[in-house]
């Protein structure tokens, strides 16, 4: 029993990372079309310089976490932003060459990455209270499991709150559905690119910052890691669905904790097989409205 | 009135003689200061130029896939690795009695190229089902599968981090040991070949041409009664079956594969040469491969170089990352040179090439 209750609670907490990625992913692919490669490098920088400012401010402090996440949010969120910009606007409905700008993007940063920072990972410190473990029905439960999906959920509110209650929320579900009508419309869809790629790499970014508490350390590769769990997640969930990418991480993360227990290690090859089986019987995903 | 370059004769006898040159170029003594580490003869030269070449020769496998079929996919590095993988296994576990030690090696060989066709049609089989961006996702799943896998050492077969060595008992000896690098870059030149023929013969068949069309126009393609998914899955097969070739190759010329080969990254690194070459191109393809493993080797040597150590941190650090270089090298070429570096020679377009606007009308239909 307890076994179970650990194993569903760290994998919620792996979901919510997850999310954090495929959030962004999702409703950049809903809107404009475009396979993000790029995103992993978005939570990469995130956490690189989060845990930069937060070494300086102290080691080990809730301040300097609070600090990192707010600055890993800013960081990832400026970035693509940026991006999106100089780069994904100039290729404008040319997705493939979309694609591969971000692919090439990916490539660039990451080795940028090691040139600053070193191939070797970077050991962070959180606050003691996130090493320790608390007791749950007979399990011991890592304490920073819990601030994963708290700060997972509270992003997910945001979003669907930003989405269901603003103007600019209301574009972005309607370019979602149907771009060419929106534009008709006379409204400039594109300032909404930009705005998603900022929310998707403000998402990315705080990601970066709680996946470095969640492995122990930062290295240039723990976005590209993490972000071809997040295309298996957006591809299961429903490509451009929100509700199916949050769904789709949970179910996927818990998957992979109890192959890995229960099935030797067999994790990230039974997730494999899960999208098989998912596009088999279900080829646009648990959400997805096109294929 | 077509120029005498666009003439089919010229064009093969020009050809020829780059192969005819290539075939030579182990018994001359060239030496280009900067593209190569030394004269063309030494075993350093060779062994770079037949890795080039192999290089080459996936990368035409790849482009059957994305240049030909327009398909997006990122698990091409699979079946690399799988014949890499694949001929490691089968040379080390299948020595018959009752073959010839030659013919053991020939057949370990067409048994690698068997399993990546049949590992291709399994895997494809499943990743046709959808189509443009979620193939694309879809293939890249399974190749971080076959990663991990090969990562595992399940049985102990592929050494997990360490890589695979080459057990040379069955190989003939003329194909083992530095002093025989001349006859590794024989054997590349010629599964390049064998692969550009293959390659020129797909696309002039007819499963070429409809696969041409789907790419150009699905739904035009369906409405005329063509189902595209068998002849994506066979030009899905074929190309997997030539990256096997290629990756059991690789695996003779480093007599030893590491699990690089297997990532996704590798993909990337395909990817980033077909385009660099000029998609749809066939030399294209080859001609960005040869660049790429030139750039990629003389810059890691550049990275490492006295006068790069000597400068200001803010052009050392990314000076001494060939991949940071490439990357954004490739980034440019993306947004100002869409036809990429054959397109440069290539004004005006030729028919065969595959239009951009075409592509971008079956992604709009899809999405709509």
């Amino acid at each position: 029993m307890s076994t179970i209750v650990l194993l569903l609670i760290t994998g919620l907490g792996l979901g919510a990372l997850y999310f954090l990625v495929a959030s962004g992913l999702s409703l950049i692919y809903g809107l404009m079309g475009v396979l993000n490669f790029a995103h992993g490098s978005f939570l990469t920088i995130g956490a690189f310089i989060g845990w930069e400012v937060a070494r300086r401010l102290s080691d080990g402090s809730w301040w300097a976490l609070a600090a990192a996440m707010l600055t890993g949010a800013v960081v990832g969120a400026l970035v693509a932003a940026a991006t999106e910009f100089f780069l994904i606007r100039r290729l404008y409905n040319r997705h493939i060459e979309q694609v591969l700008v971000t692919v090439g993007l990916a490539l660039a940063s990451v080795a940028l990455f090691e040139g600053i920072w070193g191939t070797d990972p970077t050991y962070v410190t959180s606050p003691s209270w996130l090493g320790q473990t608390t007791e749950i029905l007979g399990a011991r439960i890592p304490n920073n499991r819990f601030m994963l999906i708290v700060v997972a959920v509270l992003v997910l509110a945001a979003i669907v709150l930003f989405l269901k209650f603003t103007r600019y929320g209301l574009i972005i579900r309607a370019g979602v559905e149907n771009r060419l009508m929106v534009t008709a419309l006379g409204i400039d869809v594109r300032r909404a690119f930009t705005l998603v790629f900022a929310i998707g790499g403000a998402a990315a970014g705080l990601g970066g910052v709680l996946a470095s508490i969640y492995y122990g350390y930062v290295s240039a590769h723990i976005g590209g890691s993490l972000l071809i769990f997040a295309f298996i997640v957006t591809v299961i969930g429903g490509l451009g669905s929100l509700a199916g990418a949050a769904i789709a991480s949970v179910l996927v993360a818990v998957l992979q904790q109890f192959a890995n227990f229960y099935l030797g290690g067999t994790g990230d090859l039974a997730v494999v097989l899960a999208l098989a089986a998912v596009l088999l019987l279900r080829p646009r995903g648990l959400l997805g409205a096109k294929a | 009135m077509r120029s005498i370059w666009a003439r089919p004769v010229t064009k093969i006898a020009a050809s020829s003689a780059l192969v005819l040159l290539m075939l030579l170029l182990p018994l001359l003594n060239i030496s280009i200061p900067g593209v190569f580490p030394g004269p063309t003869y030494t075993p350093g030269t060779l062994q770079l130029l037949a890795y080039a070449m192999l290089i080459a020769a996936l990368a035409l496998s790849y482009h059957l896939l994305f240049g030909l079929a327009g398909m997006l996919s990122f698990g091409h590095a699979l079946f690399f690795a799988a014949g890499a993988y694949g001929l490691g296994i089968v040379l080390r576990n299948f020595s018959p009695s009752w073959l010839p030690a030659g013919a053991t090696f020939v057949a370990a060989i067409l048994i690698t190229v068997l399993i990546g066709f049949v590992l291709a049609a399994l895997v494809g089989s499943v990743s046709l089902r959808v189509t443009g961006i979620s193939f694309a996702m879809v293939t890249l799943a399974f190749a971080q599968a076959g990663s991990v896998v090969v990562r595992r050492n399940p049985g102990g077969q592929t050494g997990g981090e360490e890589g695979l060595t080459l057990d040379v008992s069955h190989v003939p000896d003329a194909l083992v040991g530095v002093l025989n690098t001349r006859n590794l870059y024989w054997l590349s030149l010629a599964v390049l070949v064998f692969v550009y023929l293959v390659v020129l013969w797909v696309e002039k068949s007819r499963a070429g041409h409809v696969v041409a069309a789907t790419r150009e126009n699905e739904q035009r393609a369906r409405v005329i009664g063509i189902r595209p998914y068998f002849v994506r899955l066979l030009i899905f097969g074929i190309a997997g079956a030539l990256a096997a070739l290629a990756g059991a190759a690789f695996l003779l010329l480093q007599s030893g594969v590491s699990p690089r080969v297997a990532t996704p990254d590798f993909t990337l690194t395909l990817l980033v040469i077909v385009v660099l070459g000029g998609v749809g191109l066939r030399w294209g393809a080859v001609l960005g491969a040869i660049v790429y493993t030139l750039l990629d080797q003389r810059l890691t040597a550049l990275a490492g170089s006295e006068f790069i150590a000597r400068l200001p941190d803010l052009l050392r650090i990314p000076l001494s990352q060939p991949l940071f270089i490439l990357g954004t090298l490739f980034i440019l070429v993306v947004l100002f040179l869409p036809g990429g570096l054959a397109g440069l020679t290539e004004r005006g377009g030729r028919p065969h090439r595959p239009s951009r606007r075409s592509r971008e009308r079956m992604l709009e239909v899809e999405e709509i």
